[in-house]
């Protein structure tokens, strides 16, 4: 099952306002490593499921929300807890690499 | 038990994947998790492939070679190699999603990387303005301002290189000399296009969506200086992959993976070793693809004489 694609529409309530922390994967088309590790987050994302979510920006979609929160590199994946972001990842990394940076949320 | 399993999926690996498939040996090729595609992911456009007289995006390409490798029953696992184990007539590959696999021969084909300066923004700029080969991307700097950072062959040989597209090449060292050949020392020296920048490293680098200029540093007295560039060409060495196999086979000199002549055949028997990873001189996807499928041949030869 893939992460479910936000906007600005849906920024508010499908990641400031949500209980549980939320990986936000800013991606585009073009760029391969986004596409490389899009499975690999949908894995944890299930896996994981009741501990967070993970959702997808496209930034060629929703520019203002890449611009918004300084992603000039991606992939970039942060993680929002209670409105903010409280980690950052840039750049594709293998899904034992990811395991431990997110270890505080899943853990 | 694997007949035989590729580790890496430049053009090295999948051409022997290729080659192995149609030699009926079902090779397992493990690709790497995020890095599949090798180099050429990284390259836009590619024009030096034969084959392809009007060119194509690298990752085009490489797309191309899995497919191909696929058709002929290459089964492309999308895991990183770990550990290998490879002095037995059983070799043990592990990789990081907790599985272990046995073959018979082993074909490493795990490439060299870019050495990158380690500032922020250079990956994302990579194919914007920045390049790690002159060969590669020059022709696309014709009449252009660019910089060349390096104090080596490489750097010598790409400045020298550039200088048939662009207008203006800068090389900017670190040191105070080179530390290249003499005679590569003396073309770049003599070329009324190359204009030498010693004791200067980049300190950051500069542009919106692709490079339009970088911030220096002279290590010397500390002073900085901001240039305008169209381009920038990293060649400050490459480093072959030999991690997982640097303390069970022989290595040269320089680190990469040793081979037998014109073979791919590496210190142990059963092991091969194809592409950048052997290779510190030409470093070309298409000798990069021979090389692979000079190990798809040679693996395939030892299998024959082991029955």
């Amino acid at each position: 099952m893939a992460a479910k694609n936000v906007t600005t529409a849906t920024f508010q309530a499908d990641v400031l306002d949500s209980a549980k922390p939320v990986l936000v994967d800013f991606w585009a088309e073009w760029c391969g490593p986004c596409r490389m590790v899009s499975p690999i987050l949908d894995e944890i994302a299930g896996e994981h499921a009741d501990k967070i979510t993970i959702v997808k920006v496209n930034v060629d979609e929703e520019p203002a929300l890449a611009q918004q929160y300084g992603i000039t590199s991606i992939p970039a994946m942060q993680v929002f807890q209670a409105g903010e972001v409280v980690k950052s990842i840039i750049g594709a990394k293998p899904k034992p690499a990811l395991l431990a940076d997110l270890s505080a949320f899943i853990n | 038990m694997h007949e035989v399993i590729i580790i890496g999926s430049g053009p090295a690996g999948y051409t022997a994947g290729i080659y192995c498939g149609r030699a009926g040996l079902n090779p397992l090729l493990i690709a790497s998790s995020v890095e599949a595609g090798g180099e050429l992911m990284k390259t836009t456009e590619v024009e030096n492939y034969p084959g392809f007289p009007a060119g194509l995006q690298g990752p085009e390409l490489m797309d191309a070679f899995r497919a191909q490798a696929e058709r002929f029953g290459t089964e492309v696992l999308l895991d990183d190699v770990i550990e290998v184990d490879l002095a037995g007539p059983v070799k043990i590959v592990k990789t990081g999603g907790g599985k272990t696999y046995e073959a018979k021969t082993v074909i490493l084909a795990t490439g060299a990387a870019y050495r990158e300066l380690g500032l922020p923004r250079e990956k994302e700029l990579s194919g914007y303005g920045i390049s790690w080969c002159a060969t590669c991307d020059g022709f696309f700097f014709r009449e252009k301002t660019i910089a060349v950072i390096g104090g080596g062959d490489s750097a010598m040989e790409e400045a020298t290189f550039l200088t048939r597209f662009a207008s203006k090449v800068y090389l900017i060292h670190r040191r105070d000399s080179f530390k290249a050949s003499k005679i590569m020392q003396e073309r770049a020296l003599n070329n009324p296009k190359i204009e030498v920048i010693w004791n200067t490293e980049v300190s950051e680098l500069l542009g919106e969506g692709k490079l339009t200029g970088i911030k220096t540093t002279n290590l010397v007295d500390g002073s900085t200086a901001t240039m305008d560039l169209d381009g920038l060409f990293i060649a400050i060495g490459n480093d072959p992959r030999v991690w997982l196999v640097e303390n069970q086979l022989t290595l040269t000199a320089e680190k990469f993976i040793q081979v037998d002549g014109r073979s791919s055949k590496t210190s142990l028997p059963g092991v091969f070793a194809a592409g950048d990873v052997i290779d510190p001189t030409y470093r070309q996807a298409i000798t990069a693809a021979g090389s692979g499928c000079v190990a798809a041949l040679d693996a395939e030869h030892y299998l024959s004489n082991l029955k």
